[in-house]
């Protein structure tokens, strides 16, 4: 029994060192060296693309409903029957229809992350309009835009076709 | 179309593993496999064990329990300490006793709950050196402690099942380890973060936002998260958050690593046996039950979410996307939730909580099936095995005849011992579930209110007692009474059994084989699989329904009613 008891902490030290330490070490290295902009956070002078931010006004597209605040992820958890979730949405809508925008699924819904930097192609296209008006650019520009920055199905399958938001805005930004 | 697709070529990925890492972790466990022997030896050297000397069930017992206990110790005291320990940049506190105590617990136990936020609350030494360190060791015992179970059935008069120190140490150093350095790599190239510099602040001057941005060896904890299906992440959101899981690529390689093994070791159950044919009937009862699953669950979140209905949104057609990614999609977020569910992983990639009423209560059947189909390491095959012992038994009460199973009569003392380790875990999960609704301190933690509140706490203690680690995330479960009670359902809910399955793997072990003769029941056949799948519904239906029906069931009838 004692045995079995010093060999466990003895295994537990050498389970330490080799995954706890060499382990993850390792990999820090090889991402650093093969990969360094996605390994430190795929930062530009804008922020990160793949944590969203909060955008707001009529000249630049919106992401999600999310708090957008990265220190406190997660989603807000509502369930399907919640009350709290039918107001919410409720405010989402109006919110959207005062900005001329009929909102799709995306646009009046929390994301699983808090922090979602994508919006779905349907949901950065029928915001166009409120941009145009607000920009003074054609909408043919930004329909263009849009179609520029979207990421398709991973292979041509896998998961949604997507639009980044910071990168969309930051492009939209330096529209001449 | 492309989900199906994306699932078709899932499974074909899947298959290939199945057969090949299937008969490589035969060869591991048989010691036939060496090339890393310059690492395997000094470790055996340093821990004076002989590789080749086999143990009885109870001193593999005792070996485990003793491991899992300093494993425990460990864990706690890093969490306890993390203040005064390095790579700490975010200068997190040390974890509170309860917390500290559940985790460890949770880690220890392949479990995963996270009663914190781990952005909040881990320093990386703790991420890393802690329970990332357990993600291996506590998937590596629970595949062990399948072999022995195993060994249990392919020995004959034999006294003896196995090294525990051999196996754990091979687990972890020819399967669990170079997969995931692999992995890792390859999370990090599409976008998870891999880095010890601490958060960083940025300033976006196009909308003023100011955020702080949490980072850290996130992608080498991603991949043994998913290949030994455990399931806790870094942050808070999990498999959510692009950090973690950044493209529909590194979701489905996260489906594909918490897959592959409890898939491929009904392979290696098979070839250990003598009979692949064994290890396929079983195999065939996993996915009948993972693709019934999952298909319910892709079309029920197709639907509307009854609240958006109610607020006078007009679909758009893309489904419930409440607590869903953009780059997922439906199909994507609900694939991997089923899978992670079903493997006892219990990352999610999306809110459980914000499911619809009927896929909510397809993730939460799923589980409460056992963690079968097709499980967590090791633990799937051990728990399907206790099952397939139940099956033989009723089927032999039939034609009155004594069971065997793979040669091995099933008497009094296996049937025994089967019946301990399927009904310990609903025991536990109806028992501390039934507590809690008594607790003013466990039900004030809810956050939706009606039936969906008690679903939150059925889910938890369902998914503690099964060592998932899944959760409807609403509940605020940092309190005495959860991390305490959790911390007891996730115990019995591993070692409840584990241990039964050892001892059944000493009895079986020590009895001779009994040659097949046409009166035999086939245990290869359609017939005993599609009994298998009976007992395992019939178990977990009898046990649960009224839970269900309470929770989950009656939100899906209330057609319409907000709470």
């Amino acid at each position: 029994m004692a045995k079995q008891f010093v060999r466990s902490i003895l295994a537990s030290v050498v389970f330490f060192l080799m995954l706890g330490v060499g382990y993850p070490l390792l990999e820090t290295a090889v991402a650093q060296l093969a990969f360094p902009h996605q390994a430190n956070g795929s930062l530009t002078a804008y922020g990160s693309t793949e944590i969203g931010q909060q955008w707001g006004g009529t000249k630049f597209f919106h992401g999600r409903l999310d708090p957008y605040t990265p220190l406190a992820t997660g989603g807000s958890n509502l369930g399907p029957t919640s009350k709290e979730l039918a107001q919410q949405t409720k405010k989402a809508i109006a919110m959207w229809h005062s900005l001329g925008v009929n909102p799709t699924e995306e646009l009046v819904t929390n994301s699983g992350s808090g922090v979602d930097p994508d919006i779905s192609v349907q949901s950065a296209t029928v915001q166009i309009p409120m941009i145009s008006k607000a920009r003074g650019v054609p909408v043919s520009v930004l329909r263009n835009l849009v179609k520029k920055y979207t990421v398709g199905r991973q292979f041509g399958f896998l998961g949604e076709s997507y639009v980044n938001v910071l990168q969309l805005n930051v492009a939209l930004s330096k529209l001449r | 179309m492309l989900t199906l697709l994306e699932i078709a070529l899932l499974l074909l990925a899947l298959a290939m593993t199945w057969r090949f890492l299937g008969a490589y972790m035969a060869d591991v466990y048989e010691g036939k496999t060496k090339w890393l022997g310059f690492v395997e030896r000094p470790i055996y050297k340093l821990l004076g064990v002989d590789p080749n000397k086999e143990q009885s069930w109870k001193r593999y017992s005792v070996s485990l329990i003793a491991f899992s206990l300093v494993s425990l110790l460990f864990t706690y005291f890093i969490l306890r300490v993390q203040n005064l320990l390095p790579l700490n940049p975010s200068h997190m506190k040390a974890v509170t006793p309860a917390l500290a105590f559940n985790t460890a617990v949770s880690f220890v136990t392949n479990t995963n709950w996270q009663n914190y936020a781990g952005e909040q609350t881990m320093s990386y030494f703790s991420q890393m050196g802690a329970l990332a360190v357990q993600q291996f060791v506590s998937a590596s015992v629970g595949v062990a402690v399948a072999i022995a179970l195993i060994r249990g059935f392919s020995g004959s008069g034999s006294s003896t099942i196995g090294n525990f120190w051999a196996d754990l140490i091979r687990g972890i150093l020819y399967i669990l380890l170079p997969v995931s350095a692999v992995a890792a790599v390859i999370f990090v190239g599409q976008g998870a973060v891999q880095t010890l510099g601490g958060p960083v602040t940025i300033h976006n001057a196009l909308n003023g936002v100011t955020q702080t941005i949490p980072r850290g060896p996130v992608a080498s904890m991603e991949a043994i998260k998913q290949f030994g299906t455990n399931g806790g992440g870094f942050f808070n959101a999990n498999g959510a958050i692009p950090f973690e899981n950044p493209t529909p690529l590194t979701n489905v390689l996260s489906i594909y690593l918490l897959l592959s093994i409890p898939l491929s070791l009904t392979y290696t159950f098979g070839r250990m046996v003598g009979s692949v044919r064994q290890g396929i009937a079983l195999l065939g009862v996993m996915v009948f039950f993972f693709l019934v699953w999952t298909g319910v669950t892709i079309v029920a979140e197709h639907g509307v979410s009854p609240a958006l209905d109610a607020a006078g949104f007009h679909s758009q057609g893309a489904g419930n996307m409440v607590g869903k990614e953009s780059r997922f999609g439906i199909s994507s977020s609900v694939l991997y939730n089923i899978a992670s569910t079903q493997t006892s992983t219990g990352s999610v990639n999306s809110s459980m909580d914000s499911y619809t009423p009927l896929g909510g209560m397809m993730a939460l059947s799923g589980m409460m099936l056992g963690e079968v189909t097709p499980g967590g390491v090791g633990s799937g095959l051990y728990t399907i095995l206790l099952f397939a012992i139940v099956t033989v038994f009723i089927a032999g009460l039939m034609v009155g005849r004594t069971p065997e199973y793979l040669g091995k009569k099933i008497q009094a003392k296996e049937m025994k011992l089967a019946s301990l380790g399927v009904l310990i875990m609903p025991i536990t999960v109806l028992t501390i579930t039934g507590i809690a609704m008594l607790v003013p301190s466990a039900t004030g933690a809810i956050l939706n209110k009606g039936p969906h509140g008690f679903s939150e706490i059925l889910y938890a203690f369902t998914s503690q007692g099964n060592n998932n680690g899944s959760a409807f995330a609403g509940l605020s479960s940092n309190n005495t009474f959860y991390n305490v009670a959790g911390a007891i359902a996730m115990w019995f809910g591993r070692f409840g059994v584990i241990l039964p399955s050892l001892a059944l793997a000493g009895a079986l072990a020590s009895k001779g084989v009994v040659p097949a003769t046409s009166g035999t029941f086939r245990t290869d056949s359609a017939l005993f699989g599609a009994l298998l799948i009976g007992v395992i519904l019939v178990v977990g239906a009898l046990t649960f329904f009224p839970a269900l029906a309470l929770g989950p069931l009656a939100e899906e009838f209330s057609k319409g009613r907000l709470f």
